[in-house]
This record gives structure tokens, C-alpha cells and sequence, in this order.
């Protein structure tokens, strides 16, 4: 029954004082737009780094082929052919292992009529797809028997599509690789850019035996640079790596204290740094945000005591009529609570348009999330309050004489 | 409690701390008021004539002795039954009307009614009733700057009005008006003290405006140096 007229009232001393009351909630505009803006973008940095891991695949593991070392010089790791597409077929019988790819990787230059393009080529298995967690728009992997009798097809990846078909549809047509004719059998779903910043859409898969026999040619029989690995589940992670380096020192006959000729990657963990990273960062630019915040509700406690001073006569008029502490405390609560409500309902749409313009000057992902927005305002409405308590308490302990003969 | 005056004040006394010690202002204010009484209270400036009307209207408290309305004794009251008080026993008439300058008359006459919880309807209702009783009707949107000071002081009556307190304290009411606008003033405080039994304390230091009341009582130095009755004047008399 009281806060009709209240609000009202409410209403009619912040508009007595426009320019002021625009002024104390510009401080709260700015800092709940700050706010959701960086919670945006840590936001955008979380979900890309989320999408990399789901396009690279869970539980994975690299095993590279090992680095030499001649007469003293160490080569870099995969310069060495000791790994087989028979390692890898023995790595999948391990019961630790969920699903196991060898890949032989290189480059290559693919024609369609008018059109070339280079990007990289991977020989592999259809069991990469799994390990990868990778799908198809359109079309159908390649099988086993196309990697037993080294079949030339290919499927490819959305910028290769674009960059030789534009929109044309490419499941079944021709494509030169290299020198020799593939069919192009599917096409890969867009996966975006992984956690350094390639894109995961350039690429064209091809059968391993293919790409050993025809497209690279390899002067050691089935070897390949490295084999992805996924394991059977998040727990199985450590001993599956165990188990992986002692089966492939078994199979490559290394004596104790020799070095491995092989190494084994968990990329999950690489990944997992990554999105600590950016939760990391997106903690920080909302802590940062949040200092705006604290500042926006400062700003309006020194306006509402600014406005208590001013109104002291007012207070004592309202007091000689019954007003009684309560009332005068809610009044002016009141008002503080409409500078921060209306401040940060402004300021959520400043953030929400901050957070699209970012996103369309800096082409970062950036989300804003529901609750970013709600948090922020729950977060304005507690600052409002918060920050008007004392400037209210204030008022209502005037004494009424003292408050009437303000002057 | 049947017999019991509508005020009375016992040893009353008043002191205001300052710097250089206690500045006493009331010393031991002896005074019954009966119901439907019109008092004026005269006397020079600093005899403690504002000191004594805000204690009677539960603005501020005493320091010394009792004051009780109505029976109660004011002084063991709580904060929130004084402003209690204030909204339903006691209606204020200021020099300055005391009229809040952004709400229109309305909502100025009504806000008693805000702090005493009365439905929205009801109250505006009221307060346009009561401006129409002072002779404002036609002005209920106005903002109190846009009329007159004799108007405003109309506008403040009704405030004090609307809640049917049983005392009207009026605290130079004419001061800011001139002599007819005044004349009318205490014209429309003596009626209601005549039609409605309210009790009306009057501080002036007009003699003139004095004669309106019945009773006289004059503050020296804190003190009540005399009351006495005054020879009512007849009704719609004016005096010039």
C-alpha cells in the first residue's frame, strides 16, 4: 500500500534532478555493461576453447614417431619411421584404448576444374573419425576395404569444399590430388578453429595406404608419422599411457635404458591448460568489471547523502505529518534502488551491445549468457541497496526538530 | 482517564546543550490544556514559545518534568508511537506552510494519510474533499509556488485537517500573511475549534491575531508568567 505513492515520490525527486540522477546511474550503466561485456567474452573464450576439445576429441592421445639421434644430432620426433600402421593395430588390442588411427600426414595441391587449392593432406584410417569425434555433412566415410586396397577417395574438410566447389555440392565428384584422380566420398562437418588457431576445416582425409602407396610415397613400408589414441575413458588415461610406451618398447625390441623411439602426447591435458587459461581470464576481466560496479554504487551512496542534506526540511515536514523511521528509510532505499535497477537494466543493454560490437571489430566469440545478465542485475539491486542503506539510515534517524529547522 | 486534562505539563523543562554549557530555555512550565480549549501562547522572542510547541507536538522531547496528552505520558513513548501521535492526534500549522514544494495540493493534503496507511482511493478522496473545505477545490493539481501564501497556509490546514487530529498546533500561522489574509486564517482555525471541538495552541506574537483564542497564556524567560481568559470576541468581527 506504501509503495505506490513512494514510488511515485521517488519518481518525481530523481526528475526534479535530471542531469544528477543521469550522472549517478551513468556510474552503474558502466559498470553492469562492463561487466557483462567481459563476462561475454571470457564467456566466448570458454565456449571456443570447449568447441576445440569436442573437434578434437576426448581422451586423446598423440603417439609421434621418435626422434633420432646420429652421431650426437638429435632429430625432432617424427623424423624416424619406427612407427607402423601394425603399432597401431596392436595399440587398439590394449584394453585401455578406446580407438586407435595411424596418420600419415603431408601436403598437397587438389584441383577441381578451374579451381586448386593447397592444404594438407592426412592418410589414416576410418577410425579416425571416431577417435577424433569428427562427423560428416554429407556423404559417407571411406571403409576398411578402401583402406586395404588403397581406394582413391577422399573426404574433405568445409574450406576445401569451399574453396574448389563454392556451393556446388562435391559428395561424389572428381577431385585431382596431386597427380592421380579421387572421388570424393563425404564431407566433413565444420569444426572451426582448434586451440592454436588453425582451422580444422582445411585438411582432406584419404586412406592411409593411398597416401604410403600413391600420393607421398614412403621409402619404409607402413609407416606413418604418428597414431591418435583415444582412450577408454577419462579415468584410464595414465595407465593407458603406460601401457601404450611398454607395448610399443616391446614391439620395437628397446632394451632397458634405452631411450623411447616414440612419444606419447595427452592432448587432453594441453587442452584442459588451455581452458583453465580462459577461465582464468574471464575471472579476472569480471573482477575487474565488478570494481566498476563498486564504484557505480559509491557514486550513488554520495549522491543519496548529497540528496538527504538537501532534503533535511523535507524529511522534517514528513516527520511532523507521522512519517515515521521506517518510512523515511524506505523512501529513500527506494531511490537508490530505482538509480541501480534502472542504471543496470540500461546498462545490460550497453553490455549486450558492447559485447556484439567486440565481437564484430575483434571477430572473437562472445557470448552473452542469461545468467551473466541476471547475476549483474541481482548484483546492481544488492549495490543499490548496499551502497543506499547508510545514506537511508541516515535520514531516518534525523531528529524531527533538528530535520524542521534545517535550513 | 476520565477527569484528566487534554495536555498537561508538570515541572516542564528544556535545555539545549551547546559548547559553553546547558542553555536552558523552558524551566518549569506548569500548564493544563482542556479539550476544545483555544489557547494562544505570546510572549518575547526567546521566552521559549517554538521550544514549547514542538514539545507539544512530539517534535522534540523535554528535559526535565512531564508532559502528558491525553493521559499518557508522552515521554516514555517509543519513536515510531510519536510519529503515531503526530499522524492521527496532532496537526501542524507552520509560519513557513511547510507544504512539499514538487507534490501538487493533492498529494501534499493525502500524504498524512500515505503515513497512516490508508488505501489509495479513500485518501485522495479526502484530501479532495478537505481542499474543497478550505475553498481550494478547483486547485488539486496545482504545485504549492503556484498560489498564494494565504492559499498555501488553507492548503496547510487541510493537511493538518485530514486525519481528524484532536489538536492543531499553529506556530505563527499568520506570520507570512497579511493582516486579511491572517484575519481569514484564524477565522478558519477558530471554526474548527468551534464546530469540531479541536483543541488549537496558537503561538503569535501578535496580539491582535491573539484574540481569537480564549485563553492567554504568556511565556517570560521560560517561565509562565500569566494565563488568564480572554473575553471571546463575537464571531465574524474583524478587527482592524
Amino acid at each position: 500500500m506504501m509503495m505506490g505513492p513512494m514510488l511515485s515520490e521517488a519518481r518525481q525527486a530523481m526528475g526534479a534532478n535530471r542531469l544528477r540522477t543521469l550522472l549517478t546511474m551513468l556510474g552503474m550503466m558502466i559498470g553492469v555493461g562492463a561487466v557483462i561485456m567481459m563476462l561475454a567474452v571470457g564467456q566466448g573464450a570458454r565456449d571456443s576453447v570447449a568447441r576445440s576439445i569436442a573437434s578434437m576429441g576426448r581422451n586423446l592421445f598423440v603417439v609421434l614417431a621418435g626422434s633420432a639421434t646420429a652421431s650426437g644430432v638429435r632429430l625432432g620426433t617424427g623424423n624416424v619411421p619406427t612407427l607402423t600402421v601394425a603399432d597401431a593395430q596392436a595399440l587398439a588390442e590394449l584394453p585401455t584404448v578406446g580407438a586407435v588411427a595411424p596418420v600419415l600426414p603431408g601436403a598437397a595441391q587438389i584441383v577441381h576444374g578451374a579451381n586448386n587449392w593447397g592444404t594438407s593432406v592426412l592418410g589414416t584410417t576410418p577410425r579416425f573419425l571416431d577417435v577424433r569425434g569428427w562427423r560428416l555433412s554429407a556423404g559417407f566415410p571411406f571403409n576398411d576395404s578402401d583402406v586395404r586396397s588403397a581406394t582413391q577417395v577422399a573426404l574433405l574438410g568445409q574450406t576445401v569444399v569451399k574453396n574448389l566447389f563454392g556451393d556446388e555440392d562435391a559428395v561424389g565428384k572428381i577431385v585431382r590430388i596431386g597427380k592421380s584422380p579421387y572421388r570424393v566420398t563425404g564431407i566433413l562437418a565444420a569444426k572451426g578453429q582448434s586451440v592454436d588457431g588453425r582451422d580444422q576445416d582445411d585438411g582432406v582425409l584419404i586412406p592411409v595406404t593411398t597416401a604410403q602407396r600413391k600420393l607421398f610415397g614412403s621409402q619404409f613400408q607402413g609407416s606413418v608419422r604418428f597414431v591418435v589414441v583415444r582412450a577408454a575413458s577419462a579415468e584410464a588415461m595414465p595407465t593407458a599411457e603406460r601401457d601404450m610406451t611398454q607395448l610399443l618398447r616391446q614391439r620395437h625390441r628397446l632394451a632397458a635404458g634405452v631411450d623411447n623411439d616414440f612419444s606419447v602426447r595427452n592432448l587432453t591435458a594441453l587442452v584442459s591448460t588451455a581452458a583453465e587459461t580462459a577461465r582464468t581470464m574471464s575471472l579476472m576481466l569480471g573482477a575487474i568489471a565488478s570494481i566498476s560496479l563498486l564504484v557505480g554504487g559509491i557514486g550513488i551512496m554520495n549522491i543519496m547523502l548529497v540528496s538527504v542534506t538537501e532534503r533535511t526540511r523535507e524529511i522534517g515536514i514528513r516527520c511532523a505529518i507521522g512519517a515515521r523511521a521506517r518510512d523515511i528509510r524506505l523512501q529513500f532505499l527506494l531511490e537508490a534502488l530505482i538509480l541501480s535497477v534502472v542504471g543496470c537494466l540500461v546498462g545490460v543493454f550497453l553490455g549486450v551491445g558492447g559485447a556484439l560490437a567486440v565481437s564484430a571489430v575483434a571477430r572473437t566469440a562472445v557470448v552473452v549468457t542469461l545468467s551473466s545478465v541476471v547475476m549483474a542485475f541481482l548484483v546492481a539491486a544488492g549495490v543499490g541497496i548496499f551502497f543506499g542503506f547508510y545514506p537511508a539510515d541516515k535520514a531516518a534517524r534525523l531528529k524531527p526538530m533538528d530535520a524542521l529547522r534545517y535550513q | 482517564m476520565p477527569g484528566a486534562p487534554f495536555i498537561r505539563l508538570t515541572h516542564l523543562g528544556k535545555h539545549y546543550e551547546t559548547r559553553a554549557g546547558p542553555v536552558p530555555v523552558l524551566k518549569d512550565v506548569n500548564l493544563d490544556i482542556e479539550p476544545a480549549e483555544f489557547v494562544a501562547i505570546m510572549g518575547p522572542s526567546g521566552s521559549g514559545k517554538s521550544t514549547l510547541m514542538s514539545i507539544l507536538g512530539c517534535l522534540d522531547a523535554q528535559s526535565g518534568g512531564t508532559y502528558a496528552l491525553e493521559g499518557r505520558d508522552v515521554g516514555t513513548l517509543s519513536r515510531d508511537q510519536l510519529a503515531d501521535l503526530r499522524n492521527r492526534v496532532i496537526g501542524f500549522v507552520f509560519q513557513g506552510f511547510n507544504l512539499l514544494p514538487r507534490a501538487t495540493l493533492l498529494n501534499n493534503v493525502a500524504l498524512p494519510l500515505v503515513y497512516a496507511r490508508v488505501g489509495r482511493s479513500e485518501r485522495l478522496a479526502r484530501a479532495r474533499e478537505m481542499l474543497e473545505r478550505v475553498g481550494l477545490g478547483p486547485y488539486t493539481a496545482s504545485l504549492p509556488d503556484q498560489i498564494s501564501g494565504g492559499q498555501q497556509q488553507r492548503v496547510a490546514i487541510a493537511r493538518a485537517l485530514i486525519n481528524r487530529p484532536r489538536l492543531i498546533l499553529a506556530d505563527e500561522p499568520t506570520g507570512n500573511l497579511d493582516t486579511r489574509t491572517g484575519q481569514e486564517i484564524m477565522g478558519l482555525l477558530r471554526q474548527l475549534n468551534a464546530d469540531e471541538g479541536i483543541t488549537v495552541v496558537l503561538v503569535t506574537h501578535d496580539p491582535d491575531i491573539a484574540t481569537h483564542a480564549q485563553r492567554l497564556v504568556h511565556l517570560v524567560d521560560g517561565q509562565v508568567a500569566e494565563d488568564g481568559p480572554l473575553p471571546r470576541r463575537a464571531a465574524g468581527s474583524r478587527a482592524r
